[in-house]
């Protein structure tokens, strides 16, 4: 069992002024997840009829995205993962009993309150342009299209992201480019996604600036962040989509 | 958020096309400075080689003044579009919402800085190297091209482009300042380089390794070799 000293940002609106709060977290085991530590936390504070922190988490199984922490300086904490996946061994194995809680911070993800924010943006990205036209009827057989394997990995592998927000979070810029390559190459490596592939780069590019999310300078930090180690290549890839939708030939 | 017109791109340009057109200026200067080194490097040769090769450029005529315009306006564009991105990201990074807290360091977000795990010290300070090379070029051009003090060599009107290079770096002010500059020169292009591929979309799977290691070889050639000349005036290796 251990004992954190814990500093979180409260804020208790999106107009409001925060500040970092002091807490002492007492009896954590290392098999807790960050979460559970964070719980644990907001016990104490209802204990003593305090306002609990506000922070995001759905699935706490690491697939859907909405936890979104930087501790201790980073986006989802010291491992690849995300923060729901993040346990208190982590901290325990190297003796860091201090641990600093922020939300993700951009313009383009406003806080709502305390370690919340909006992420809506990268919703509106996804409605511009994450989708494709498919033939109504009966549902097509999965195999019905011949994919290689090499393109039905690369794919995938871009398919992973979980839309968390780490990448914008790690940023210096603030940029979203992790993300929308990782849809924008996701549909660019399937036949699904041909109907729609000039467009949509072009759409979720100008959603996302839009958005107010900063541009790539290469710096790769959205990489080292992502808990689905979603790769730089994809950005590669948006961009040769960008050229091929503008000089490229038309189907 | 919604767009706000402040935080746009000139030209109603998109981000991604923006920064296209600052690596094919990057990369175009990029090849100048490469030409303008090895033409530099002529002040090691034994005769008046330099001097020949100013004097050629200096009699091109017209076409001496097509290329600095064109020069011109690639550094321009390449400038114009850096800092109004630059002035763009500090805007997407927003500043922090608290009286209380002072942010550790400018550009900074997080109350105690991010611990950056992978970006390089060169890329995350751009726009700083940027800034020292444009204030270079204006001491530079002032320094050599604008006002040559040296008086054209007797007879003929073939300036000592030598002997005012040998002049110059011969103090060590002069020669700092040349030195620094370079420096920040080489670790703009470290990152520019392998940056401006993977903007264009060039940094595949094959051409990886190759696009890792051109920031740095890119990086050490123009360094070294632009760095040499003044070294070797001040150790009077050359004079
Ligand atoms: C001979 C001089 C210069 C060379 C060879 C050069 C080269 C480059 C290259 C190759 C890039 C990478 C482009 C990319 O990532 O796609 C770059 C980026 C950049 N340059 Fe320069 N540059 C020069 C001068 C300047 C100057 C004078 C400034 C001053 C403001 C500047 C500011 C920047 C900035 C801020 C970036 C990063 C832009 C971004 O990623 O958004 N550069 N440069
Ligand atoms: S690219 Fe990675 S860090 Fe960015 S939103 Fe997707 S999963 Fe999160
Ligand atoms: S709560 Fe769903 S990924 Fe963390």
């Amino acid at each position: 069992m251990a004992t954190y000293k814990v500093k979180i940002w409260r804020q208790s609106g999106p107009n409001a002024n925060g500040h970092m709060e002091r807490h002492i977290v007492k009896g954590i085991d290392g098999d807790m997840s960050f979460l559970e530590m964070l719980d644990h936390l907001n016990e104490d504070l209802e204990e003593q009829g305090k306002e609990p922190v506000a922070f995001d988490h759905d699935c706490r199984e690491g697939i859907c995205g909405a936890c979104s922490l930087v501790i201790n300086g980073q986006a989802h904490g010291p491992e690849t993962t995300t923060t729901c996946q993040l346990h208190m061994r982590s901290f325990e194995e190297h003796n860091v009993s201090e641990i600093d809680i922020e939300p993700f911070r951009a313009t383009a993800f406003p806080i709502i309150k305390d370690c919340v924010v909006d992420r809506s943006g990268f919703d509106r990205v996804i409605q511009s342009g994450g989708f494709v036209s498919v033939n109504t009827g009966n549902a097509p057989d999965a195999n019905a299209n011949a994919i290689p394997k090499p393109e039905a990995d690369t794919a995938f592998d871009a398919a992973a992201c979980i839309g968390c927000g780490a990448c914008v979070a790690a940023c210096k810029n603030a940029s979203a480019m992790l993300f929308v390559s990782a849809k924008v190459s996701h549909l660019a490596h399937l036949p699904q996604g041909d109907a729609e592939r000039r467009e949509r780069v072009h759409s979720m590019v100008n959603t996302m600036d839009k958005e107010g999310f900063g541009s790539c300078t290469n710096y790769g930090e959205c990489e080292a962040a992502c808990p689905k180690s979603i790769s730089t290549d994809n950005i590669a890839t948006l961009n040769r989509e960008f050229i091929r939708s503008k000089v490229g030939p038309t189907t | 958020m919604s767009s706000n017109s402040s935080n746009s791109v000139p030209c109603g340009m998109t981000t991604v096309g923006a920064k296209m057109l600052v690596a094919l200026t990057g990369m175009a200067l990029i090849l100048f400075v490469i030409a303008h080194m090895l033409g530099n490097l002529q002040v090691f040769l034994p005769g008046d080689e330099l001097n020949q090769y100013a004097h050629k450029l200096k009699s091109m005529g017209p076409l001496l003044w097509v290329a600095r315009i064109g020069l011109l306006s690639v550094f321009v564009c390449h400038v114009g579009l850096t800092i109004a991105l630059t002035r763009r990201n500090a805007k997407a990074r927003g500043a922090l919402s608290s009286n209380e807290i002072q942010i550790r360091a400018t550009g900074e977000r997080y109350v105690n800085g991010y611990s950056y795990e992978t970006a390089t010290t060169a890329s995350r300070f751009m726009i700083h190297t940027g800034i020292v090379i444009f204030l270079f070029v204006i001491y530079h051009l002032l320094h050599f091209t604008i006002s040559p003090d040296h008086p054209p060599v007797a007879g003929d009107e073939l300036i000592d482009v030598k002997a005012m290079v040998i002049e110059g770096f011969s103090h060590s002010i002069v020669a700092g300042v040349y030195i620094i500059a370079q420096l920040a020169l080489a670790a703009h292009i470290y990152h520019g380089a392998a940056s401006a591929l993977q903007t264009l979309g060039l940094r595949t799977d094959s051409t990886k390794p190759g696009v890792s290691k051109a920031g740095i070889l890119l990086a050490a050639i123009i360094g070294i070799g632009n760095i040499s000349i003044p070294i070797c005036v001040l150790t009077d290796i050359i004079s």
